[in-house]
């Protein structure tokens, strides 16, 4: 449990919201029986594998299948022609560029899909693909978006546009920010580097297609995160009716942004069951994982802070050169092409700010994903609690201080940010002072000033920082034009137990127990006769899915009001039970009752009983009900996060010895899981600021293909968490919840990278990027001319 | 080539290629989908059984036929139904899970390292699980339902109630 939870709004005893229930998924997990996309075998099952490109930039003079072939077991072999006789060589993308399915005439990054191999074993297939011999012409790489802004070769011929820029996005007011930025009396500039990095969930991308001939429909299980959007994609993309259609999402092990974009092994699986006519079976390797994926991140980002000198902040100006890779395959909703990123005003009150993010094309795996992120959220948070940390330094104040100076106060909320969000609500500074209290900040900070004079170092880093989850109101968001509401059913059986289904989809978050929890409070039911289903399109309601902690927001208001939608009914049934008028029941204590008698009630149980034997008079019979809830504005979950690190100064290596993070994301459903969710998200914190990071050599060579260079931290380097949260409800939220999932991805980098440079700022370090090696400390350290020893 | 592999008690005569790895020969051959992929450089551990009762071996660093002779243990064999073994119950009451793709290479590992070691110290897991990797937990929950199922382990009669 969270060791402390301050209730700024106390609500009354609840029956299952706020209350840590055991995980009713767990069972099959732990008994290894769980149905992950690999697990499923069909007859007549082929494999499919893929011949991947060598180089970066190349043209294609001509591809030789023959030897391939041969191969016992192999039955087909696909190329682009292939692709373009089904009009699938190249697919659209889900920020509205196109991108190959399979090389055409050129590749444009390493590991690129050149042609798929189907075979009757995983092994033939992998054997045949070793054979296919592809005659490659190389041409100039440009792996560098700094180099390709040069746009002296360009690198998307098939383009109108004969340039590498995708867009200049770019929001707020510029003029008045240059002004106000030339007039202040402190200019601060910060840059950062948001890394390139791999979302890396465990199980990697993987699909089971199987057409069946006889009836036409095709069945794609898939790893996926929004399968209905996945549906209508694969009925735009090949024609196919999106009733002949059926994706199933089965058990998931870990999505992270992942597996929301359509990749091109899907693509060549589904192509291969409709022309062969069996089924085809594709599980990414790990390396084709790391190479094909779609990135997230790569933010080159510039800040500029404006304030006085008491330390009142006046003006952000923040412009970033993004690397979108080689198609422009970002997954953003439709007018936000460089996502949420404009909030990178984060907790403070600038009058004024301006924004803009120039993206270009190079010769890299194309994206990014929002990994563990609402939309760049994550590099707007980093971007500005680095920032913030810089100002408070070169103001010569206490980060902490300068922060309460600057913070947007409760009474502001609704809080009109200059960037043209409005924030539901907030209380950042008691949030923060319960964080600076549990951390106990005056004495550490007392504890680093006697280590300082003994030439100890240690550091003590912030970040409080705001989110913007759970997109979205149609009026602003959509992906590919289809609006980013979410639905949910709830169908009430005679017995009083229940199935729910929802447009959403786990892949590790829970919803089999928290959407339980939410259905029962409303009803007054057993969570536990609650069933939970997601992820196949022919039963679930639409819904956009999983992904940028959307599901609290958008389908737990689908759920809370589809509940009290069938309230309403059973109201009316209990006043038939009851004979009296409806007007006359109240809902108290989780029972109809005739107002003030509480002996004369009856419970939802008894009216689902009621609703298929004794329905009520003039009223339709059974209980059920589909809602689809279209969110009136984001929410925005808040948090404070303290990390204390100390650092060896003859190897350079940092220990975190405490990291403190109390959130505040509004309602709380589950604390157990919700600090489940803040564990894991420190963790991937802590994998980008200290080890993980794609890297590509001048030649777009992807240097860390697998886990042994692409470094993800084991429970031996993850430090132990110290959690807890405030609540402050979302006012328009039905049950006023915010969602969590990122929170702790998106706030905790920069409270590691802040403290790594409180420690080393007595030595002049002001500038260090993430991931923080301990070489990177070690050169610094001998760079500012520290003894080892 | 066929073999014979003894799982969980019982013998499997296989059909596999000499280069046929374990944990597909499990997978795929025995019916036993517990055991994950997760990587092809031996590196994430998802793919965790126990050999011989007591030493965990990531089942894709091994060839089918090199299991031959050795008693195989996957979580398919450590309890199931009403007979969860202590480690199965601690993950879930601790909330050592979340996607469970590495759940049940984790409970193995942590099965071994219970027999090497009953009373370990949260060191002494944090070590003996770095072999494994967890994307979606932080570990700190798995740490603490290696330490309750050590408890349970240890006073079998306690554990019970
Ligand atoms: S599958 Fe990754 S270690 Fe075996
Ligand atoms: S629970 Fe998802 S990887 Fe461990």
């Amino acid at each position: 449990m969270s060791d402390q939870i301050k209730d700024l709004n106390p609500a009354k005893e609840c029956r299952a919201m706020g209350k840590s229930i055991k995980r009713r998924e767990d069972a099959r997990f732990v008994q290894g029986r769980g149905t992950y996309v690999d697990d499923i075998e069909l007859p007549k099952m082929l494999h499919m594998a893929i011949v991947h490109s060598p180089y970066a930039h190349a043209l294609i003079k001509g591809i030789d299948t023959a030897e391939a072939l041969k191969v016992p077991g192999v039955k087909a072999i696909i190329t682009a022609k292939d692709l373009a006789g089904f009009n699938l060589d190249w697919i659209p993308t889900l920020a509205g560029d196109k991108q190959m399915v399979l090389a055409t005439d050129r590749v444009m990054y390493q590991y690129q899909e050149v042609a798929a191999v189907f075979a009757e074993t995983r092994a033939q297939a992998v054997d045949a693909a070793q054979l296919v011999e592809v005659d490659y012409e190389p041409l100039e790489v440009v792996a560098d978006p700094f180099k390709a802004r040069e746009d002296k070769v360009i690198l998307r011929t098939d383009r109108e546009k004969k340039t590498n820029h995708i867009f200049n996005w770019n929001v707020g007011d510029r003029e008045a920010t240059d002004k106000a930025l030339a007039e202040a009396e402190v200019r601060v500039k910060q840059k950062a580097y948001y890394p390139r990095v791999h979302a890396s969930p465990l199980e990697p991308c993987a699909i089971v297609a199987d057409m069946n001939t006889a009836t036409g429909r095709l069945t794609l299980y898939l790893t996926s995160q929004a399968p209905h959007a996945h549906r209508t994609v694969v009925s735009l993309v090949t024609g196919i009716p999106e009733s002949n259609i059926r994706i199933v999402s089965p058990d998931i092990g870990g999505g992270f942004g992942n597996k929301v974009p359509v990749y091109p092994g899907y693509v060549c699986a589904a192509a291969g069951t409709i022309v062969l006519g069996v089924p085809v079976k594709w599980v990414a390797t790990r390396t084709e994982s790391m190479t094909t994926d779609s990135f997230a991140r790569d933010f080159h980002m510039e800040a500029e802070i404006g304030a006085t000198k008491e330390g009142k902040v006046t003006a952000l100006k923040v412009t970033t050169v993004a690397d979108h890779g080689a198609f422009d395959a970002a997954a953003d909703p439709s007018k936000y092409p460089a996502g949420l990123f404009s909030i990178c005003t984060g907790s403070y009150d600038f009058p004024t700010a301006f924004t803009e993010v120039d993206a270009y094309y190079t010769n890299k795996t194309p994206g990014g994903v929002a990994y563990r992120c609402s939309f760049r959220v994550t590099e707007a948070s980093y971007m500005i609690e680095r920032a913030m940390d810089t100002a408070a330094r070169e103001l010569n104040m206490d980060p902490a201080e300068f922060r309460f100076k600057n913070f947007i106060q409760k009474e502001q909320f609704p809080y009109n940010s200059p960037l043209g969000w409005t924030y539901d609500s907030g209380d950042y500074e008691t949030t923060f002072k319960v964080a600076l209290e549990k951390v106990g900040y005056e004495e550490l900070r007392k504890e680093q000033a006697e280590k300082r004079a003994k030439g100890e170092i240690m550091g003590i880093g912030i970040s409080t920082f705001t989110e913007i989850v759970g997109a979205g109101p149609s009026k602003d968001f959509d992906i590919l034009g289809i609006k980013m509401f979410d639905g949910a059913e709830i169908r009430i059986h005679p017995t009083g137990s229940v199935i729910v289904r929802a447009g959403t989809k786990s892949q590790g978050q829970g919803h089999e127990t928290t959407w339980a929890q939410i259905v029962a409070e409303e009803l007054g039911l057993d969570v536990d006769k609650i069933l939970v289903e997601e992820g196949d399109t022919d039963t679930a309601p639409y819904g956009l899915g999983t992904y940028a902690s959307r599901s609290t927001p958008t389908a737990g208001g689908a759920l809370a009001l589809g509940a009290r939608r069938i309230r309403e009914k059973a109201k009316r049934i209990a006043a038939h039970l009851l004979e009296v008028s409806a007007d006359d029941i109240e809902w108290e204590d989780y029972k109809f009752q005739i107002k003030g008698v509480p002996s004369k009630s009856v419970t939802t149980q008894d009216c689902a009983f009621a609703a298929y034997t004794n329905p009520a008079p003039g009223d339709e019979p059974g209980l059920e009900t589909t809602y689809y809830y279209d969110p009136p504005n984001l929410t925005f979950p808040h948090g404070a996060y303290i990390c204390v690190v100390d650092i060896d100064k003859s190897t350079g290596e940092v220990k975190v010895r405490r990291f403190v993070a109390i959130d505040d994301c509004g309602t709380i459903i589950n604390p157990m899981i919700v600090e489940g969710q803040v564990h894991g998200g420190l963790a991937e914190g802590f994998a980008m600021a200290f080890m993980q990071e794609i890297v590509y050599d001048e030649e777009g060579n992807h240097l860390n293909t697998n886990y042994t260079d692409y470094l993800i931290p084991t429970a031996y380097e993850v430090p132990k968490f110290e959690t807890g949260n405030t609540v402050t409800p979302s006012p328009h939220h039905p049950i006023g919840a915010k969602g969590v999932g990122e929170s702790p991805t998106v706030g905790s980098p920069a409270a590691y990278v802040n403290a790594v440079i409180d420690a080393l700022s007595p030595y002049g370090v002001s500038e260090i990027d993430m991931p923080i090696s301990r070489e990177k400390v070690f050169s610094k350290l001998r760079a500012a001319g520290v003894e080892a020893f | 080539m066929e073999i014979t592999l003894n799982v969980n008690g019982q013998e499997h005569k296989v059909d596999v290629e000499p280069r046929t790895l374990l944990v597909y020969a499990l997978r795929e051959n025995c019916g036993l989908k517990g055991a994950h992929v997760g990587c092809d450089s031996s590196s994430c551990g998802v793919c965790t059984v126990v050999l011989d009762g007591k030493i965990p071996v990531k089942s894709c660093t091994m060839f089918a036929v090199q299991a031959e002779g050795h008693e195989i243990t996957t979580i398919e064999g450590l309890g199931g139904g009403a007979n969860l073994h202590p480690l199965q119950k601690a993950f879930h009451e601790q909330h050592g899970l979340q996607c469970g793709y590495c759940t049940p290479a984790m409970i193995m590992s942590s099965y071994a390292l219970l027999q090497h070691n009953p009373d370990p110290s949260e060191d002494d897991i944090r070590r003996g699980l770095s072999g494994n990797l967890c994307r979606c937990t932080g570990y700190m929950n798995i740490v603490k339902a290696v330490q309750q199922a050590a408890a349970d382990m240890r006073q079998p009669a306690e554990a019970a109630d």
